[in-house]
């Protein structure tokens, strides 16, 4: 399944916030284009959201089926939607993802190799974890139409955003049955 | 004594800072060409070419190559008879990037404290190397720096009879442990013997030589090309989904050591590779 889908260069059309079937049918290798709602959150607001969660407190959005984009963006220029956008380092959210599998959320995007205990929790939760290519921001911008604030103004780069994409490209690094893209990788190129 | 005055200095990191994160150098376009002729996978191909492409569209519309614009690191070589006027060369250099990173529009990621964690707001301060040289001359190079990749980097202190072999195993292993984190393909930078400090110095060193050229020490230029070959046998690829390109250039360098010490460090930089130079 993996061979055809990375080496076809096959790319589906999905949207956001996922629905079941889609999550359960993606497959680690597949690549994707995004239509769309993300929200964004790295380091800092994944601190304070696992905060509110902890303090029983509501989340600044319901996060059912919803994909989590891990970025912080540059300053937009005057007249654009937003500066540059692309992935950071996924694994840095590995400790705060239980709690928010745990309400609904069903996708995140960043780059990199993630710990086997995210893939443990992909399993258990079904829920997808999708890499973009780190270091095309410029690029990746031009897929976000739209971009609002929505929570933690005062973190600036890293407060929360909800996102409009059109057309935006991505692989799924990890899939429902414990598939891994990066480990698949080595196997197939190493020598 | 040849006079310099602070706000020329300031001006000029400013520049350098905005052009480092709009425009990728010739040489990593180059460098990036060439993977691009020996990358199998097609979907690494693909990757490749959306690199190519962010970097016409970070230069075209002025936009940033990188959402992170990185820490700014900035190597100062100052000729001796050069005397800075109307200002200090450290606060010169802070201020230029701090007017940089605001009016190019560039991400403020420095936090002023490990622990609190506070934004400095501007993207200061910077990390400042100064080294005096003979003559009138004032050398600015600044590296704006992802921190994703700077994340992957590691340092060991192996024994004179681990040696060459231990060194190799090293560097590989470093560059398979950080995965698709740091943004492959890749730029390893490592610098060995020294002390403990010395050696991760030359490492960042190393990156500033033109992507891909060699050292001129024919035994250290073997030891580049090995690694080289050894980093992109490792399969990664690009973004680590697969593929040779894991690695654009493997740059070491070297300094004399101690008979007891064989530091070795590894300082991995992303494709996303800015720096910019003036002579003034």
């Amino acid at each position: 399944m993996m061979e055809k889908n990375i080496v076809s260069e096959e790319i589906i059309h999905i949207k956001a916030p996922l629905d079941e079937k889609t999550v359960l049918s993606l497959r680690a290798g597949q690549l994707v284009l995004f239509d769309g709602i993300f929200y964004t959150a790295r380091d800092a607001s994944h601190k304070l959201l696992i905060e509110l969660i902890e303090q029983g407190k509501p989340l600044p959005f319901d996060l059912q089926g919803q994909v989590i984009y891990y970025v912080g963006p540059t300053p937009a220029r005057p007249g654009r939607v937003i500066g540059s956008a692309g992935p950071t380092t996924s694994s840095r959210m590995d400790s705060f993802m239980e709690p928010l599998l745990q309400r609904g959320l069903k996708g995140t995007i960043g780059k990199g190799n993630r710990s086997q205990e995210v893939i443990d929790l992909l399993k258990k939760y079904k829920a997808v974890h999708f890499s973009n290519i780190g270091g095309a921001a410029a690029l990746i911008a031009k897929s976000i139409k739209k971009c609002e604030m929505v929570a933690f103004e005062d973190l600036g780069t890293e407060a929360i955003y909800r996102m409009e994409v059109k057309d935006f490209f991505a692989v799924v690094a990890y899939d429902t049955t414990g598939n891994d893209l990066y480990m698949e990788a080595i196997k197939r190129y190493g020598r | 004594m040849r006079q310099i005055e602070a706000s020329t200095i300031t001006q000029t990191v400013e520049k350098l800072c905005i052009d480092a994160n709009y425009f990728l150098g010739q040489d990593v376009i180059d460098a990036l060409e060439r993977s691009l002729k020996t990358e199998e996978f097609c979907i690494g191909q693909r990757i490749i070419r959306d690199i190519l492409e962010n970097a016409r569209i970070a230069r075209e519309e002025l936009a940033p190559l990188c959402q992170d614009t990185g820490f700014t690191v900035v190597f100062v070589e100052l000729g001796q008879e050069v005397e800075i006027v109307d200002g200090n060369l450290k606060e010169a250099i802070t201020k230029g990037v701090s007017q940089g990173y605001t009016k190019g529009y560039l991400r403020a990621s420095i936090v002023k404290d490990p622990l609190k964690r506070i934004n400095t707001k501007d993207n200061t301060p910077p990390f400042i190397h100064i080294d005096a040289i003979q003559g009138k001359q004032l050398k600015l190079t600044i590296m704006c720096k992802g921190s994703g990749c700077e994340n992957m980097s590691r340092h060991i202190m192996l024994t004179p009879a681990q040696g060459r072999k231990e060194i190799v195993d090293f560097v590989v292993e470093t560059v398979v442990r950080g995965g698709g984190r740091p943004c492959p393909p890749l730029i390893v930078g490592v610098g060995l013997g020294g002390t403990f400090e010395y050696s991760a110095y030359m490492a960042k060193k190393s990156l500033l030589r033109p992507v891909s050229s060699h050292h001129p020490e024919p035994h250290i230029k073997e030891l580049e090309e090995e690694l080289f070959e050894k980093v992109n046998n490792t399969g990664l690829g690009p973004q680590a989904w697969g593929g040779r390109a894991t690695a654009l250039a493997v740059h070491v360098e070297t300094c004399p050591t101690h008979i007891a010490s064989l530091p070795v460090a590894v300082n991995i930089e992303c494709h996303s590779h800015r720096v910019k130079t003036v002579t003034l």
